[in-house]
């Protein structure tokens, strides 16, 4: 009896940590999203682009500029102009881009999907191939499959990613045809499902048009896969390291003691304790990826986040910019927390 | 007499080094009964690497050979890596040294000590929860079901090292090798930790290996003792035959030792050219 209240009240402690923590978590995102915030409302301040200039013109007269200025409340002090800058953020109204003449905020939630859908399924087939290779190589460290390993690897560090865009397109598409080629889907498909969250297969899936989930399957296998091996390359080294680094652990030798079989050591006693610092490495792939890559985007012609930032930023966009900025921080902020969670789910030895 | 229960002979355990292959254990020859025996010997003097020789754990590059490995009829060298696994823990185990790095820091200690016995034995789950709990009692913990919810790192020093004891013995091995068993302790727990390990070593008639650098520790709990010097044994005797040991190294480490009625402004150094020969 005794031991099961003592056990009801070890509980009732975790959870209540696990409450407090779950508190202490929305204040410390929102005071970082605050700082984000600042910062793109900073950098919008500095750049020598004039906002004022892009909107009335370099012949407008000092009267109409002041006027335009005002309009756009710029007058104004620069804590008020911050707070409204929050404000309208938080409304979602990210200002209106002049490349495309639409509301930043829309074209955001059309390209951003893009690379998400892109970026995830790189992730996956990153973490799917590269977290076994890494453990493969670290349990028969110095073998040839080891040596072949880091070689594959290496080549994911030092090809660069437009030329491999290229050769696959040539060989791929162009040559063999197994695969699709630039876009995210086949024009004639282009428009024929509705919009819920902006990720074609999703979306496809949904509308139970599987004519177009394929085609955009197809599409997206050779961006997908090229991204996929970058962080696979990553991926794979680093896992690499973190299991030799708990092989060569005390507690490793005490498991085979007891008689505990081979694949049990790798995959239990000395996988277990790098989950935590593998989360943080496919955290911080992932948020790479959900950057956008400018390269895969540019020769896949895939209109993502990577694609529309530099567009904004060749045409000095600022709206737009900035837009794409915040986007991109938040999803590092979120990417951050989430994986600060997954701590505490995995490590005992945080949940302090 | 009945047949030893180890029986080695000639151990060597070589380990490559930038200047070739360096021997750290040198033809040890050892045979045990259900006795205690003691290894004691410097850093460096290869008695850990003795211990996990009998093991067969001298991972690759090092190599391990002997002439002969016997334990309890069963030729240790012939024995496939299978057939080993099946003998560690179950029939052989080894106490480490340090709590703080031998019990894995993300599983609590209740799997740890359950997965001991669960590698070799099947059992429902609701009996092998009752041996872990009569296990951690029988290392004279209290309240053993919230211990075995807990983590390494919310366990004491001492408390690991009875958790690890509790481990090694849980599938009731005959022979129980212990490293260092008490060097990562607090002195006043290191007395406690050791009258265990011996308590349970007697009431369940195995044999033990203590391996250490404390002579005289070794020598209060063991009956026989072997001391080691770069890898070679230099003196085998009694426990209670120690203060008669003829070897010059063993005559040094004796003398090394402080005593309690004497003032000595400085501990006498080891004199090495006695017998190494150069």
């Amino acid at each position: 009896m005794g031991a099961t209240l003592g056990s009801g009240s070890i509980r009732m402690r975790r959870l209540g940590r696990g409450a407090g923590a779950l508190g202490g978590f929305v204040v410390v995102t929102a005071l970082t999203f605050l700082g984000l915030l600042a910062i793109t409302f900073f950098i919008g301040r500095v750049v020598p682009i004039d906002p004022v200039l892009a909107v009335v013109g370099d012949r407008a007269s000092q009267a109409q500029y002041d006027t335009a200025r005002a309009a756009m409340g710029l007058d104004r002090p620069l804590a008020v102009q911050f707070l409204s800058y929050v404000g309208e953020v938080l409304r979602g109204d990210l200002g209106h881009s002049i490349t495309t003449n639409r509301p930043v905020a829309d074209d955001l939630a059309r390209v951003f999907p893009a690379t998400l859908e892109l970026a995830t399924l790189g992730i996956l087939i990153g973490v799917v191939l590269g977290v076994p290779m890494g453990v493969w190589a670290a349990a028969r460290q110095g073998s040839w499959i080891d040596q072949a390993i880091r070689v594959f690897a290496l080549l994911g560090y030092s090809i660069p990613a437009f030329w491999l865009g290229l050769v696959g397109l040539a060989i791929f598409y162009a040559g063999l045809g197994w695969v699709a080629g630039p876009g995210r889907v086949d024009i004639y498909y282009d428009g024929l499902v509705p919009v819920h969250t902006g990720l074609l297969l999703v979306d496809s899936a949904i509308a139970g048009n599987w004519t177009v989930f394929f085609n955009a399957l197809d599409h997206l296998a050779l961006p997908a896969t090229i991204l996929g091996f970058f962080s696979l390359a990553y991926i794979a080294r680093m896992t690499r390291s973190f299991m030799l680094d708990q092989l060569g652990q005390e507690y490793i030798t005490t498991a085979r003691v007891k008689g505990v079989p081979e694949w049990r050591v790798i995959w239990v006693h000395a996988f277990k304790p790098i989950r935590v610092p593998l989360i943080t490495v496919i955290g911080l792939s992932y948020a790479g990826l959900l950057e956008g890559s400018v390269m895969i985007e540019t020769v896949f012609s895939w209109p993502g986040i990577g694609n529309y930032l530099t567009q904004a930023l060749l045409n000095a966009d600022m709206s737009a910019v900035l837009g794409a900025t915040l986007v991109i921080g938040s999803v590092f902020i979120l990417i951050n927390k989430l994986s600060d969670v997954l701590y505490r789910v995995l490590d005992p030895r945080s949940r302090q | 007499m009945s047949a030893p229960l180890l029986d080695i002979a000639n151990l060597r355990v070589s380990f490559p080094t930038p200047n070739g292959r360096v021997d750290v254990v040198k033809g040890l020859s050892l045979t045990l009964g259900r006795e205690r025996l003691g290894i004691v010997g410097e850093s460096g003097s290869g008695k850990s690497m003795t211990g996990r020789a009998i093991l067969r754990l001298i991972r690759p590059p090092g190599r391990q050979a002997a002439d002969r490995m016997i334990f309890d009829g069963i030729d240790l060298q012939a024995q496939g890596e299978r057939a080993m696994r099946r003998l560690r823990g179950a029939r052989i185990s080894m106490i480490m040294q340090d709590p703080k790095f031998s019990l894995n820091p993300v599983m609590t200690v209740g799997a740890q000590i359950a997965e001991a016995l669960r590698v070799h034995e099947r059992l429902p789950r609701r009996d092998l929860r009752a041996r872990v709990t009569e296990m951690l009692e029988a290392v004279r913990i209290h309240d053993p079901e919230r211990v075995a919810r807990m983590y390494p790192h919310e366990v004491s020093g001492g408390m690991g090292q009875r958790v690890m004891i509790a481990m090694m013995l849980i599938p009731r091995p005959d022979l129980l090798i212990a490293d260092e068993p008490t060097s990562a302790l607090d002195v006043s727990v290191q007395a406690q930790v050791l009258d265990l390990i011996d308590e349970l070593v007697r009431n369940n008639g195995m044999g033990l290996i203590l391996i250490s650098h404390d002579l005289g520790l070794v020598a209060r709990y063991c009956d026989r003792i072997l001391v080691m010097n770069a890898g070679e044994v230099v003196e085998s005797c009694a426990a209670s035959e120690l203060q008669n040991a003829s070897h010059p190294y063993t005559r040094g480490l004796i003398a090394a030792v402080p005593r309690m009625e004497e003032t000595r402004d400085e501990l006498p150094v080891l004199d090495r050219s006695e017998w190494s020969g150069t």
